[in-house]
């Protein structure tokens, strides 16, 4: 067995991780990024639209240049590619990887998670009906379709309107793939207004709400589905239709990957790694961002996440005294999701939020004091909230909530 | 001396590797591109103890013995068993009474070490266990196995002892040919000296089409749903029976996940593939889990499947003998356990028939794919340092490497099922989202497959549709 130490390791070389290797290099500290996949970039390397950078390097890039011109500003830091951390032992700070080199036991200083997210596949949602070929999450027919060069199926029927279907809808139909229609379970969309427009309306593809598949037809490959209109949750007497296709593309939600350190960090009820406004989980050594903290939008966010998360890692690993958790964020009226769970008392900081329901004008409070008005609401786009913890009592339980303005 | 045994699951391929003992060649013949894919891949995978089936039938000849058989079995053929143990819940008086006779039947099916608990008893065995139950009856030798594995790893053997495999191949019907018998198959017409029917769904038809009358077959359904809730249940949790069944059960799996079922549906005689889920069952599924188990946490689902056993209207195993045939009908519950003890006596039948005599270079021993995930740091080491692609870990949720993935080609995977059912790759919580592309990659470079050849499972489940451009 091989043996490593170094101060600051990252697990994870997409987005976030790129962002804390950054990050802790700008602290002068040995770096060590291991990553599963044999290069950085993560899920950046199939998303080959444009829309990625529009914060870190104003002006709009595809997922693959965003990668490249991120990886430039990188320098004087190990990796090990395709390599797999097996086990995480936060007390000695200490963990376990194989590669085809073998076993390594890896000591850090300080740990950043930088693990991303899955896809919730089709499957988990417990659809009756057979269990054909032909049905792939959004992410794994972008895979096909983007890096090798493969078309999923002929006719596709969409199943949520997360942003990876939307985007998938636009990119099938220019490859010649008929696109039936986008169908939302919910009364609203699951993905950001910009491509709603960009990916659907521009090319004519119906985006259906409050209709979803309710059985799915075909022995080997999948011959057709059944859609049903949906009310509370539940699908509607009377209202299904049947549709011919061959492929079913589901965008069905992402889940933060967090199973290796379940044992080792408090996760929040939404199964990311709970944080501080350092980025910092419950063990003071170890740090999280980017989507396994929570689902952003934007991977602009990620990378500046990412960046702190790798900079309060190298701190800590040089024994900088840090600050103590003080205030602590809850989860009040129309909230749904917030990044950052806990503060100290030390600078501002930038959290996200999203909401729980789209309201036309909602007020954004923290306790009894007003920190923003945002028009449009909407559960699908993230709030970007500057908090300043010399501003709030930061005794008790800090309580955001979003309440619609009645006008 | 030829033989034919019809039907790869899990009672056709102990029977095939049984022959291969004797100086007999033994051909298998099965109508799915893989083996252990019919009624042996889809049910609850439990060895029973043998407590539940009335006395004097063969099922109660047969499940105990079997049982017991396993532990030799799997020595041998290195397929993992979870001697989990199994509760049978009484939440009331009157089920306590029906869990007392389950106990006096096991008795005198000479089931060992059976016995009653108290409900503190039967929440230390099982802390998750719902609070409401009144007493428990506990078998300490039921188990769980992957059953597809046994049936995999059994005609893995039966191979290198020197049988013959027909995949891909059905036989549609059985006729006599002076003294030999003549297989009507897919790919054309084969002649034996003794035929087994081990065709699972289809043992009445195909035993029909030999002009054997035998008891019929329907389906009988079984909806399951698998949980990503590690450690949820320590044992075989069954509800108290009721004359529909053994009603739906908590489990754990050998793969360390949760499931749900089986639903016990009666289908007519002609739907043999039925195998869909139906929201109606499903949320029974819910329904009765959480009675047995409060904590089963749905949004853990993995995915839900569907199976279909082999039932009939004597509720019994049928095995029916005419000149040199042997037709096994209707291993249903509990069939799997049986399995290992109806191959014994079926072959020794044979044998002694025939005055078969032993090979003296029989190979009883079946190696197991290593499986990196199961293994110590010492290990790992030496066995990446042997072969490197044990080392790229390719499915993720359930560690599975390239080594692994390459291994199971090697033993007949050609399909992306073939690969999951061989190593639990695409097994677990993604269903493959991100490691379906990479074993594709492998099968193509391993088999010299173009994307577009590679199926899910079924000759038509291709799983991409041509190249972009």
């Amino acid at each position: 067995m091989k043996k490593l130490e170094y101060d600051v390791v990252i697990l994870g070389g997409g987005a976030a991780g790129m962002g804390a290797v950054r990050g802790a290099l700008s602290q002068k500290v040995s770096v060590l990024l291991i990553e599963r996949e044999a290069s950085t970039g993560g899920v950046l390397n199939q998303c080959i639209h444009n829309g990625f950078g529009v914060q870190v390097f104003k002006r709009e890039l595809t997922g693959p240049e965003y990668h490249e011109m991120y990886l430039e500003k990188l320098e004087g830091f190990d990796a090990m590619y395709e390599t797999t951390v097996l086990d995480i032992d936060s007390e000695n700070g200490i963990l376990k990887a194989i590669s085809t080199d073998g076993v390594y036991e890896i000591k850090y200083g300080a740990l950043v998670l930088a693990t991303g997210a899955r896809e919730r596949p089709f499957e988990a949602l417990r659809i009756p009906g057979s269990r054909p070929s032909g049905i792939f999450t959004a992410g794994l027919a972008q895979h096909f379709v983007n890096l090798e060069n493969h078309l999923p199926g002929r006719k596709a029927v969409i199943i949520g309107s997360g942003d990876i279907g939307l985007i998938m809808a636009r990119r099938l139909t220019l490859e010649g793939v008929e696109i039936e229609g986008v169908y939302e379970i919910m009364p609203y969309q699951g993905g950001l207004t910009r491509n709603v427009v960009q990916c659907l309306k521009d090319f004519n593809i119906p985006l259906y709400l409050s209709t979803s598949v309710v059985r799915v037809h075909g022995r080997e490959r999948l011959k057709g589905i059944t859609v049903a209109k949906f009310a509370n949750g539940k699908p509607v007497d009377g209202t299904e239709r049947f549709i011919n296709c061959d492929t079913l593309i589901a965008s069905v939600g992402l889940i933060s990957e967090n199973d290796l350190v379940e044992k080792n960090i408090e996760i929040s009820s939404d199964g990311g790694a709970v944080v501080d406004d350092l980025m910092r989980t419950n063990v003071d050594n170890i740090f999280a961002a980017g989507n396994n903290i929570c689902i952003h939008d934007l991977v602009d966010f990620v990378t500046v996440e990412g960046e702190m998360a790798g900079r309060n890692a190298a701190r800590v690993a040089k024994n900088e005294k840090m600050a103590k958790r003080i205030g602590i964020f809850k989860k009040g009226k129309g909230i749904r999701i917030i990044s950052v769970h806990y503060t100290t008392a030390s600078d501002p900081f930038k959290m996200y939020v999203r909401v729980d329901h789209p309201m036309n004008v909602c007020t954004l409070r923290m306790n009894d004091t007003n920190l923003k008005t945002v028009l449009n609401a909407k559960p699908s786009e993230m709030i970007e909230l500057t908090f300043d913890p010399s501003k709030h009592n930061l005794k008790g339980n800090l309580v955001l909530s979003a309440t619609e303005v009645k006008r | 001396m030829k033989i034919a045994v019809i039907g790869a699951g899990i009672v056709g391929s102990l029977i095939a590797r049984k022959f291969t003992r004797y100086k007999v060649d033994v051909e298998i013949f099965e109508k799915l591109p893989d083996v252990g894919w019919g009624v042996t891949k889809a049910n609850s995978g439990i060895l029973h103890a043998g407590y539940d089936d009335e006395p004097n039938t063969l099922r109660a000849k047969y499940c105990s013995r079997g049982n017991e058989m396993y532990t030799a079995l799997s020595e041998e053929l290195n397929f993992e068993i979870k001697r989990t143990g199994s509760l049978v819940v009484a939440f009331n008086d009157e089920e306590t009474k029906i869990v007392e006779e389950l106990l006096k039947r096991g008795k005198t099916n000479g089931v060992k070490e059976l016995r009653i608990l108290s409900k503190f008893e039967a929440l230390e065995i099982e802390p998750n266990l719902s609070r409401e139950v009144v007493s428990a009856l506990y078998s300490p030798n039921a188990g769980v196995i992957a059953p597809w594995e046994v049936a995999q790893a059994a005609v893995e053997n039966a191979l290198n002892n020197g049988a013959k495999l027909h995949l891909s191949t059905e036989v549609k019907s059985i006729s006599k040919e002076g003294e030999k018998y003549k297989l009507n198959t897919s790919k054309g017409f084969f002649s034996f000296d003794a035929v087994v029917n081990a065709a699972g769904l289809w043992a009445d038809e195909l035993a029909e089409s030999a002009g054997v009358k035998v008891t019929p077959i329907h389906p009988r359904r079984g909806q399951y749903i698998l949980l990503d809730q590690p450690n949820a249940v320590r044992t075989v949790i069954f509800p108290t029976p009721s004359r529909a069944g053994k009603g739906i059960l908590v489990l754990p799996t050998v793969h360390n996940t949760t499931l749900l079922g089986p639903t016990s549906e009666d289908l007519p005689p002609n739907e043999k593939e039925a195998t869909d889920t139906t929201a109606e069952y499903l949320a029974k599924i819910v329904e009765k889990a959480k009675k047995l188990v409060p904590l089963v946490n749905l949004s853990k689902t993995i995915r839900t499947f569907a199976g279909l056993r082999p039932e009939n209207d004597i509720k019994d195993f049928v095995i029916k003998r005419e000149n040199n045939m042997i037709h096994i009908v209707a291993t249903r519950s509990p069939g799997l356990t049986a399995a290992p003890a109806i191959a014994e006596d079926i072959v020794e039948e044979i044998v002694e028939k025939f005055d078969l005599q032993k090979r003296d270079n029989f190979n009883p021993v079946r190696k197991a794919i290593p499986k990196i995930a199961d293994m110590g740091d010492e290990e790992k080491e030496k066995l990446i340092s042997q072969n490197p692609s044990y080392g790229r870990v390719i499915c993720r949720c359930n560690k599975v490497t390239e080594g692994e993935i390459v291994e199971a080609i090697k033993n007949g995977a050609r399909t992306l099922d073939g690969i999951k059912f061989r190593t639990a790759a695409m097994f677990g919580r993604c269903q493959g989202s991100f490691c379906t592309v990479k074993i594709m990659n492998i099968m193509k470079r391993e088999l010299g497959k173009d994307f577009e050849d590679i199926t899910k499972n079924l000759p038509n489940s291709n799983v991409v549709d041509g190249v972009v451009r």
